[in-house]
């Protein structure tokens, strides 16, 4: 019954969709405004359509409706409510689902937000728009099915892994997707101004919001990620270059490469082609990480098993690339840009050189995901290049992208004069060398984490020295208090500072990565009832194992206390989850969480009778920077995109309040 | 105007080389082969030493665990040919008798794979248990350090 229904109402949504790119194409062609209006309309119905579907997909997963294979695939009966809805992403069907409806949802947002406006461009990006809505369901339709029967009903479903079984699963996912999903709407209208021959600055202004936004969502989701995946995947790091992994970050380092290129856009005029070919990178970027994730084609942690849905998205993949590359080529006249470099040492080529690196990053990381395939492909032998050489490329190419944020935001347009560059980075240089000197004076030697550290240290350097010298500035011109001056500063010229302080999280973020990986300290040892084992300053006691009873399966945990200097720190208890039908037991970790340390333990194994186990501890110094740095990006993002308006409203609010 | 083009080409070149060197010698440095247990059998003594990756079964009952030295030894197995694996430390969630596992190390002369790291293999195909579970039966195997409480 609901599996029909779901199958009609998909089929129906793909219907609506056709009918509102067509009739907007058509609509425009004509100069019809009846038809425009339609299309419009369709655009709503097909977002109200998927909704239903999803509506009867999260009914049938809620109470447990074993008619659907995918219902007995991803839930249980015994699974919590929460996890239950979560099963909608849990696997390949359902997260197609999912990422239709949030495909949908963009579509109608652009259509409520833009209805009066962008005449020209509209109709063809509402186009482009839902004709990937509609290969999304012809994906449903002929390959991923969420609503495929089963039969005979089962009396128990098989359920999620139990590693998903925890909140993060309702968070994680949901950013990504999101992240995935926003970027199509800059493409979307991209591609409207190829098919207009609108190649202006037009498309950029308009989804510069939309960029940023899907680039929080994007960025937000790979830190959460990583948390998530130190805080419970019991081996104590957060980042391991898995294909899916990769999947996510390519899109990320072309989605910010854009983010910065469009900037010389607008400002010079320049790079027209660049800016096209990097938004349609990202796109097909996303569209090849989930070909990887959903093929099968490379093994990971992460991937869904395989199916035709593969050859399908490689197809589509195929086609957006040739169809956008064959646009760029059709507007090639219209593309030249207007402006050239004037100076090596100027704004311009910062940005440049900072796309250069960006796109190098995203290209190393390309070959190693697909490495194996091209072993294989052409020497015919099975080979891959692990963790060693992601870190050997990016880590370099990092650094330089360090300096580059730097210099970039701070050096002159045009071309910047000895005056300009004395003036802006003299001082953040001496502060960065002081900075290093201290340093290696407090006993740092490895010159990777030196460099790093100067590298950041120059960073803030001039983040600080921009801000100072911006609100001593306003509050000599306006004779406002330094702290007002400050705000309004923050307030008036919010995409420049908002943009400062994303950075200042990144340099947050990578002195985290640094120190953490260059400074972990791992230990692993067998320990009975009432012995220690050291562990740099740390000394963890063992008291002996226990074993308890919960909803969904047995925990064993062993009972740790934790001294630093000999005094007590914190008490640990690391344990293993049992699952009924899960040969093996899945880690639950625990750590002492600091601001500069973490002190992170595993149970790794254990004697049943609890006569012994073995524990692995790790010190990660400062890895909660990481995530700190993501929380300073976020908070740089809101101040970029915070709606104008309210911004007003607010700041008028405040003086009222002062008067 | 045509001088500084040449200039912006040459500079554009030489981060493109850069870039390809990098790659170039971070390929060289950390590619590893990757063999079946079969293959090893029949290529040890021309791969002796060298970092690469063996994938198999892990043989039912082959798994000794020594908890005191955190010795952990096994054997990989394609169905045709079986290496004897030893690792130092122990090994992840998902690895265990009868499943596949990929171990990263060398050959050693001493006549067994040195493994440094284990990759265990999940599998996605679904098969329903033979004897389902209960929460009963898993409560069993831990009843001698059962308790109520909390962590």
């Amino acid at each position: 019954m609901i599996s029909t229904l779901g199958g009609f109402v998909l089929f129906l949504a793909l219907g609506v969709t056709l009918y509102a790119a067509a009739a907007s194409v058509l609509g425009a062609r004509a100069g019809r405004e009846d038809w425009l209006a339609s299309s419009r309309n369709a655009v709503l119905a097909h977002f109200c359509l998927v909704t239903l579907a999803i509506f009867l997909l999260e009914y049938a997963l809620i109470t447990s409706d074993f008619s659907l294979r995918y219902v007995a695939n991803t839930s249980t009966r015994g699974s919590l409510t929460r996890y239950k809805i979560a099963g909608l992403w849990g696997s390949l069907e359902g997260s197609i689902l999912l990422w239709e409806w949030l495909q949908a949802l963009f579509a109608a947002l652009v259509v409520a937000r833009y209805s009066d406006r962008h005449r020209q461009l509209l109709p063809y990006a509402q186009a482009v728009l839902q004709g990937i809505s509609a290969f999304f369901l012809l994906l449903m339709s002929f390959g991923a099915n969420p609503f495929a029967p089963l039969f005979p009903i089962p009396p128990d479903g098989r359920g999620l892994n139990p590693l998903l079984e925890v909140t993060d699963m309702l968070i994680h996912p949901l950013l990504l997707y999101l992240g995935y999903v926003g970027f199509s709407v800059p493409f979307a209208f991209a591609m409207a101004g190829l098919i207009t021959g609108r190649v202006s600055e037009e498309w950029l202004s308009i989804t510069r919001r939309w960029t940023v936004v899907a680039w929080l969502f994007l960025t937000g989701g790979i830190f959460y990620g990583g948390w998530w995946s130190y805080r419970t995947l019991g081996w104590g790091g957060y980042w391991a270059w898995d294909p899916v992994e990769n999947a996510s970050f390519m899109p990320w380092l072309t989605g910010t490469a854009f983010i910065h290129s469009v900037m010389i856009q607008e400002r010079k005029r320049m790079l027209k082609v660049w800016n096209l070919v990097l938004i349609t990178l990202t796109f097909s970027l996303v569209i090849f990480g989930t070909f990887l994730t959903r093929s099968g084609i490379l093994g990971s942690v992460h991937a869904f098993a395989d199916g035709p849905v593969g050859t399908m998205f490689l197809a589509f993949l195929a086609l957006v690339l040739f169809f956008s590359f064959g646009l760029v080529a059709y507007r090639a006249d219209r593309l030249k840009g207007h402006g050239e470099l004037d100076s090596i040492v100027s704004r311009e080529s910062a940005f440049l050189l900072n796309n250069v690196v960006l796109v190098g990053i995203c290209f190393t990381v390309f070959l190693g995901t697909i490495f194996p395939l091209l072993a294989e492909a052409i020497r015919g032998t099975k080979m891959s290049v692990g963790t060693p050489y992601f870190n050997r490329v990016s880590v370099p190419l990092g650094m330089a992208l360090l300096l580059l944020m730097g210099i970039g935001p701070l050096i002159a347009w045009g071309r910047a004069s000895l005056n300009n560059l004395k003036r802006n980075f003299l001082k953040p240089s001496l502060a960065a060398l002081a900075g290093g000197a201290i340093l290696a004076a407090l006993g740092v030697r490895q010159a990777e984490v030196l460099a790093a550290f100067v590298f950041c240290f120059f960073v803030i350097g001039t983040i600080v020295f921009e801000f100072t010298v911006g609100t001593r500035t306003r509050a000599k011109t306006t004779g406002e208090g330094f702290l007002t001056a400050f705000a309004t500063l923050l307030l008036k010229s919010r995409r420049r500072y908002g943009g400062l302080i994303v950075h200042l999280g990144v340099v947050v973020a990578i002195i985290g990565i640094a120190v953490s990986s260059v400074y972990k300290v791992e230990r692993e040892q067998t320990l009975k009832p009432g012995e220690s084992m050291r562990v740099g300053p740390y000394t963890v006691r063992f008291d002996g194992m226990a074993a308890g009873e919960r909803p969904t399966h047995i925990l064993v945990w062993a009972n740790l206390m934790a001294f630093k200097d000999g005094k007590p720190l914190h008490e640990l208890t690391p344990g293993q989850r049992f699952y009924p039908n899960q040969q093996s037991p899945f880690a639950s970790v625990d750590a002492r969480y600091h601001w500069n340390e973490d002190l992170y333990v595993i149970l790794s194994a254990f004697e049943r009778d609890g006569s012994s186990a073995t524990f692995k501890v790790l010190i990660n110094p400062m890895i909660s920077w990481i995530w700190i740095g993501g929380g300073v990006i976020l908070l740089g993002v809101i101040v970029v995109v915070l709606p104008e308006r309210r911004l007003a409203l607010l700041a008028i609010r405040a003086k009222a309040q002062v008067a | 105007m045509k001088g500084r083009k040449l200039k912006y080409l040459l500079a554009g070149g030489i981060v493109v080389a850069a870039l390809a060197g990098m790659i170039y010698s971070g390929v060289k440095e950390s590619m590893v082969y990757f063999y079946t247990p079969t293959e090893l059998v029949q290529k040890k003594d021309s791969v002796r030493g060298k970092s690469l990756r063996v994938g198999g079964m892990v043989v039912d009952g082959s798994i000794r665990w020594d908890p005191q030295n955190l010795l952990l030894t096994f054997q990989l197995t394609d169905g045709q040919g079986t290496v004897f694996v030893r690792h130092k430390g122990t090994a992840p969630d998902l690895f265990k008798e009868g499943a596949g596992a990929v171990v990263e190390g060398a050959w050693t002369s001493e006549g067994y794979f040195r493994s440094n790291n284990i990759m265990a293999k999940h599998s996605e195909e679904y098969k329903p248990p033979a004897h389902p579970e209960t929460l009963e039966s898993k409560k069993e195997l831990f009843k001698s350090i059962l308790k109520e409480g909390k962590p």
